[in-house]
């Protein structure tokens, strides 16, 4: 059976790379990344075999330990939660718990994250082949090590997975994890500084961690090594329950979840609320606009990039105080301006096959496109115009304003045209409908790659000549500039926008149908 | 022309008593029957996979139109280019008239679509959603607001209008998404397996709905392998397999006599034997 769950993820990572040589593309990228990072590591293992026995023990502990934290984090937090084999999927299949955790662990193991980890970990071998225990200890912590990781994210995926039952609680939870997600720098950042300011305390550090069970398998060797046998069995067994804990709590978590399918509840609800499309203009365009801004309200896809907007300026404030030096609180309002009318460049990926109704109805491409545009224009021009304000508010420099807003203004105006463009035309592997938006989108990295970078390089070249203009005002410190940007920028962003919508509103029309064909896709 | 579909048009079919509906377009009835659609050769390829083979077929204006066919015949890949959803690589497609691939915009005004497989914006509730339909196709207000309240009452759903089509039920959704086709009053209605889900009182609300559409001159088109159902509630029949027309005609033609669960197995000929299995008699 477990050889079975291996076979299948084998199978099914094959078959994946074969619906398209973008997908494989993707992988040869995260492959050569990984391939990098790994012989990196490898080497440096390597070296410290010949270190003192503490440097190396300090070394491999913290690393050991930032992975099996790595691990339990990054796949909610990245969206890179594995769903290959979903274990809801099995549930048919009457299979023996024991050995379906056996296999669903082991398959965590197949991938290049997983393979990465076990090579890093092999290489511990090779530090401590220093004598004979150390060495099998070695061998034993890296397995026990490399286990704990896959558990401990099999544990948090399956947490996350069951206990965000309702769709309510989904939608709400998603955008809510879009919080301490988007503050990880400023947190992590902390927590950095305050131990690479005391080097003394990391050996320190290390000795504490060796005891938890985040340390525990990492420790063995380097305590056989300094010929301290007994807090090495003691952590031996330490790690012996982390794993047989975490494997416990798997076993009851997936079992809840297996007979607790996802309740999408919500009661009957009357009608008579139209919401937005009751108040927007009664026009193909009033309504997509209408519908554009409902989902940015009801669906976490949309909502989570919205939760970012609000967290910049904590993030910038942050950054500032750290340094000393708010310079970089410029950026707030031409960065918001850009994410914001860059999250609309994916659009009709979103819609998914849903966009069959626009194909169906044969509403006008242009109708499609500016709805869609101002229904982002609606919340994303006052957030702009508030933080390019508030902005000189708090620096006291006014001057700065006019080519702040022309700038901030240009690249909304500007990634509007283009976002209605590139989404009329390309389609970027997304999170389907109703998923979370951690979860690890289906279809092809490699154009979804393609598409971003090409699209911010266009846009890049299409805001140069506004930046210019900024920067010519901060060299000259001629406020002329700063008027010339705010006229000419803004004009320049109104016509590209008018421009986008209009060839984007046409190549919507002409393509609708193979547009439609390519969500369908990945249904 | 790499398949030699066009084969299909001019060489009899072996047993059905109407070959492809070509018959009729235009040599015994006279121009004041165009019909509510007519595809001639339409074709599509997947990959290596021929979906569609060079279908054509007309169905006449005020028709109740089945089309049937086992899984994977081609019902769903016809009907998406029929209807503007999906470009064939050959063939054409008129909508009383109106080149469907040419001037879309002015041929998908006059149809209503229930595609089979696709989402809906379940965003919105099921009042949002037919009422954005209505929008979408540039309808006045005042005549949405009014139409939605029947239609969510005809389908039952007043109950749950307010409630986000994500929570709805398959054969909720299936309903919903039928009332947006309806909401413009549309004279060729295209529903791809219309009645799949749905339970037993609304389906019957529904047949009687189309039934009155039809019999005030509206066409419809309907999807299935359900065959009793077909017999029931259509006047026309296609048979439909492996991408290609095996027999259309009215129901009573196509039939010929026996039934057409009986006729449409001896056309597709897939019935396998029942012997073998024998361990599942031995549990």
């Amino acid at each position: 059976m477990v050889a079975h769950l291996l076979r299948l993820k084998l199978a099914l990572l094959r078959n994946g790379l074969r619906r398209s040589p973008w997908q494989l593309v993707g992988m040869a990228f995260a492959g050569l990344y990984a391939l990098g990072l790994v012989g990196t590591l490898v080497v440096v293992l390597v070296l410290l075999r010949t270190a003192d026995v503490e440097l190396a023990h300090t070394a491999i502990v913290l690393g050991g330990a930032a992975a099996v934290l790595g691990w339990a984090i990054i796949p909610v937090v990245a969206s890179a939660t594995d769903m290959t084999l979903d274990p809801a999927r099995f549930t048919t299949f009457a299979i023996p718990m024991r050995q379906m955790l056996a296999g669903l662990a082991l398959a965590g193991l197949v991938g290049i994250p997983g393979l990465a980890t076990l090579l890093v970990a092999l290489a511990t071998v090779v530090t401590w082949s220093r004598g004979f225990l150390p060495a099998v200890a070695a061998l034993a912590g890296a397995l026990l090590g490399v286990l704990t990781c896959v558990v401990a994210a099999k544990v948090v995926t399956t947490a996350t997975a069951s206990v965000a039952a309702s769709r309510r609680f989904k939608d709400v939870s998603a955008v809510a994890f879009m919080v301490p997600l988007v503050l990880m720098g400023p947190i992590v950042a902390g927590v950095g500084r305050g131990i690479s300011a005391s080097a003394e305390f990391l050996p320190e550090f290390a000795r504490t961690l060796s005891w938890t069970p985040l340390g525990a398998p990492w420790a063995l060797a380097g305590d056989l090594a300094a010929g301290r046998p007994g807090p090495a069995a003691l952590k031996l067994l330490v790690s012996l329950a982390t794993l047989g804990v975490l494997a416990w709590c798997w076993k009851m978590l997936l079992q809840r979840a297996l007979v607790t399918p996802p309740y999408s509840g919500g009661g009957k609800r009357k009608g008579g609320r139209l919401g937005l499309l009751g108040v927007l203009p009664a026009t193909p365009t009033g309504a997509v606009m209408a519908r554009s801004l409902t989902y940015w309200l009801r669906d976490p896809r949309y909502s989570g990039s919205l939760v970012v907007i609000p967290l910049l300026p904590v993030l910038l404030v942050f950054q500032g105080a750290q340094t000393g030096d708010y310079a970089s609180l410029a950026m707030l309002a031409p960065l918001s301006a850009f994410i914001l009318a860059w999250s609309i460049s994916a659009d009709v990926s979103y819609d998914n096959t849903a966009f069959a109704l626009h194909v169906a109805t044969g509403v006008r491409g242009v109708a499609d496109r500016l709805g869609r545009a101002l229904a982002c224009c609606a919340f994303a021009l006052p957030v702009v115009l508030v933080f390019a304000v508030g902005h000189s508010a708090l620096t006291g420099d006014w001057s700065a304003l006019p080519g702040q807003l022309g700038l901030s203004l240009g690249v909304l105006f500007t990634g509007l045209g283009l976002s209605s463009v590139v989404s009329a035309r390309y389609t970027v592997a997304v999170p389907l409908p109703g998923d979370s938006p951690f979860k690890k989108p289906p279809g092809n990295v490699g154009q979804t790659l393609a598409v971003q970078f090409g699209g911010l390089l266009v846009l890049f070249i299409l805001v140069l000549p506004q930046a210019a203009l900024l920067v010519a005002g901060l060299v000259t410190g001629d406020p002329l500039f700063g008027w010339i940007n705010l006229a000419g920028g803004t004009a320049l962003g109104l016509a590209l926008f008018v421009l986008g919508v209009r060839l984007g509103g046409k190549w919507l029309e002409a393509r609708g149908p193979e547009l439609l064909a390519q969500v369908g896709v990945n249904r | 022309m790499a398949w030699g579909y066009s084969g299909i048009m001019t060489a009899p079919q072996p047993g059905p008593p109407l070959s492809a509906g070509a018959g009729h377009a235009g040599s015994d009835t006279s121009s004041a029957a165009v019909p509510a659609l007519s595809i001639r050769g339409l074709a599509k390829r997947f990959g290596n996979k021929i979906a569609v083979d060079g279908i054509s077929l007309d169905v006449p204006a005020g028709s109740f139109y089945g089309i049937v066919g086992p899984n994977g015949a081609g019902k769903t890949t016809t009907l998406s280019m029929a209807t503007g959803l999906l470009r064939p690589d050959f063939g054409t497609a008129l909508v009383h008239g109106v080149d469907v691939w040419a001037r879309p915009l002015e041929a998908k005004k006059l149809m209503g679509i229930l595609p089979d497989g696709v989402r809906l914006f379940d965003r919105l509730t099921g009042e949002q959603l037919i009422t954005y339909a209505g929008l979408l196709r540039g309808m006045d207000k005042d005549v949405v607001a009014s139409r939605v309240g029947e239609l969510l009452a005809a389908m039952d759903l007043t109950q749950d209008a307010g409630t986000l089509v994500v929570d709805y039920s398959a054969g909720m959704t299936k309903k919903i998404a039928l009332a947006s086709a309806l909401i413009h009053a549309p004279r060729l209605l295209v529903l791809d397996e219309p009645f799949e889900a749905v339970d037993p009182v609304s389906a019957a609300n529904i047949r009687s709905i189309l039934d009155s559409y039809v019999a005030s001159g509206g066409t419809v088109i309907v999807s299935s392998h359900v065959m009793d159902l077909v017999q029931r509630m259509c006047d026309h029949v296609a048979v439909v397999a492996g991408g290609r027309l095996l027999a259309a005609g009215t129901v009573d033609e196509v039939r010929g006599g026996a039934s057409l669960e009986d006729r449409f197995v001896q056309l597709v000929g897939g019935r396998s034997h029942t012997e073998g299995l024998e361990w599942l008699r031995t549990f």
